[in-house]
């Protein structure tokens, strides 16, 4: 089980290795950095608040979630909090399975998941000032759609477009 | 069993993001009375005690609640000691 919430970026390539070494044969990763451009505005910087003790809870529950799902060799999700500039990481979700379809359904699963349930909250810095982030519908819409199929292990379920 | 706190039952409350900025408080210890047993109880006591943590309490609709570290219903409940975490919709990741 790893997850882990911190303020200094992380060396992907170094974790990535790490994970790779149970052996299974498929990794999957999803990275998610600070964009330069949102409604309009051009970022300067993103900082994120997070709620110390609850997010490592949060993310520790969807991994076991994730696992209880599906057929896992190992997970890894590291989520920074504190001011970033553009282009930095964020967050990393990777997951390992012997079969590319749970490696790929799990790693949208959590980050999905993460991004509903995990106690952070993003303000962005432009140039006519600050303000925080309001939570998209389409996020809340996204990981409701993983509620079905959650009795059955392994349900080669992704979210459907309706 | 525990004998009740005379006055009430001190609960530890946190506000995060924009909440705290309207709140004007990170942190708090409070002491609702033993009436008080859930989320939505003591919501409504903290918006009867008035003062800036009211204001930021004043639309629920606009908030979400955590009881002990993970996420909670107004209905959920509230004893003595727990920690409760107001604060608007998540947006990590």
């Amino acid at each position: 089980m790893a997850v882990r919430v911190q303020r200094e970026d992380f060396d992907v390539a170094a974790e990535l290795a790490q994970l790779g070494n149970s052996g299974a044969g498929a990794l999957c990763v999803f990275i998610g950095q600070v964009r330069d451009f949102n409604e309009g505005r051009t970022i300067a910087a993103l900082t994120l608040e997070h709620y110390p003790g609850m997010a490592e809870r949060e993310l520790a529950r969807l991994e076991a979630e994730a696992r209880r799902r599906w057929s896992l060799s190992g997970v890894l999700v590291v989520h920074r909090f504190g001011r970033l500039a553009v282009g930095e990481r964020i967050v990393l979700v990777a997951v390992s399975s012997a079969r590319r379809d749970y490696a790929f359904t799990a790693c949208r699963f959590l980050i999905d998941q993460l991004k509903t349930s995990a106690p952070f909250w993003k303000a962005e810095e432009t140039d006519t000032g600050r303000r925080w982030l309001a939570a998209r519908a389409e996020d809340s819409v996204t990981a409701r759609r993983w509620v079905a199929g959650e009795g059955e292990r392994n349900a080669a379920c992704e979210p459907t477009e309706r | 069993m525990t004998r009740a706190e005379p006055g009430g039952k001190r609960v530890r409350i946190l506000y995060f993001a924009w909440v705290r900025e309207q709140a004007g408080v990170a942190a708090e210890e409070v002491m609702p009375p033993h009436e008080m047993t859930d989320v939505a109880g003591l919501v409504a006591w903290l918006r009867a005690r008035g003062g800036d943590a009211a204001i930021a309490l004043a639309d629920l609709e606009r908030l979400r609640v955590a009881v002990n570290q993970e996420h909670a219903r107004p209905d959920h409940p509230v004893a003595r000691e727990d920690e409760i975490a107001f604060f608007p919709p998540v947006t990590g990741g």
